[in-house]
């Protein structure tokens, strides 16, 4: 705490939390998912463009395989946690307001979950093989 | 509150290539945000039955559905390579005026190279 002139050290700053209020959280989980995403989009292009069949009994067929339904979960996670986070950098650089900045970044954020939970209960669903 | 103004002021800046890179990344993480729901559609649709999954299947191989997916491919290689260009950013790697510019070209090539090599095989096989 070079620059502190106060021996009472704000709660942020003594946990080390830097401007965002959030320290390195968001920054280290947005690399993380776009090093997770690399391999699981490269897997996702290869899958479709390879398809056996795009029946439907393919598909599922395809989708029901153990490996499939794993790295597809995975794929969602990975990839709806990382768009959710590079969306709320974007919406704190233009939303204008702090509370309207909220508002809006919640808002995003619930729909990337439920974006997320349709999908992992669609692939556990034909995984399950109902 | 404090009226401070946000980032970024575009206006005053001359359009350099590394500059537009930037904003591509941007814009091509937004457009596969919504190009998410194309997923979710496939899924969701598979999951309620068959009539729905045809129904999917006819509009992606629509010609308007062709477009989108080959502008999804595009935006994924792009964000892709260029997301591999932050991360050597983000461990020190490649802030050298020459190396930006070079790293910049390579992602250029690299996102025509994938999206040649993901549709070629579907366009001419
Ligand atoms: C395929 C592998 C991917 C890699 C390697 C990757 C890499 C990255 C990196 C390194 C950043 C941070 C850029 C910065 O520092 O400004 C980023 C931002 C972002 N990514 Fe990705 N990404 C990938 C896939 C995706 C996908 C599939 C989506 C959307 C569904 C996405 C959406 C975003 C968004 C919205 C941002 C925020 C952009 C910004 O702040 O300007 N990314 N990505």
């Amino acid at each position: 705490m070079e620059n502190s002139e106060n021996l009472v050290a704000p709660l942020a700053r003594a946990r080390g939390l830097g401007g965002a209020h959030e320290g390195t959280h968001h920054w280290l989980h947005q690399r993380i998912t776009a090093v997770a995403n690399l391999p699981l989009m490269l897997w996702l292009v290869w899958s479709v463009t390879h398809m056996a069949s795009w029946d439907y009994a393919g598909f599922t067929a395809w989708l029901a395989q153990p490996v499939n339904a794993v790295l597809m979960i995975l794929s969602v996670l990975s990839v709806f946690y990382h768009a959710s986070l590079g969306a709320q950098v974007i919406l704190e650089d233009y939303v204008h307001g702090a509370g309207w900045r909220l508002v809006k970044i919640t808002a995003m954020k619930l729909f990337f979950i439920v974006m997320a939970l349709a999908c992992v209960f669609s692939i556990l669903k034909i995984a399950f093989g109902a | 509150m404090i009226q401070r103004p946000l980032s970024p002021h575009l206006q005053v800046y001359r359009w350099r290539l590394t500059m537009a890179m930037s904003i591509l990344h941007r814009a091509t993480g937004v457009a596969l945000a919504f190009g998410t729901l194309m997923v979710v559609w496939m899924l969701l649709a598979a999951a309620s039955g068959e009539a729905a999954f045809s129904q999917f299947v006819v509009c992606m191989t629509s010609l308007p559905g062709q477009i989108l997916l080959f502008g999804w491919s595009i935006a994924l290689f792009y964000h892709m390579s260029n997301g591999i260009r932050h991360l050597f950013w983000d461990i020190g790697k490649g802030f050298e005026l020459k190396a930006a510019y070079g790293s910049g070209y390579a992602v250029l090539i690299a996102t025509a190279v994938l999206t040649m090599a993901v549709w070629c095989p579907l366009f001419f096989g």
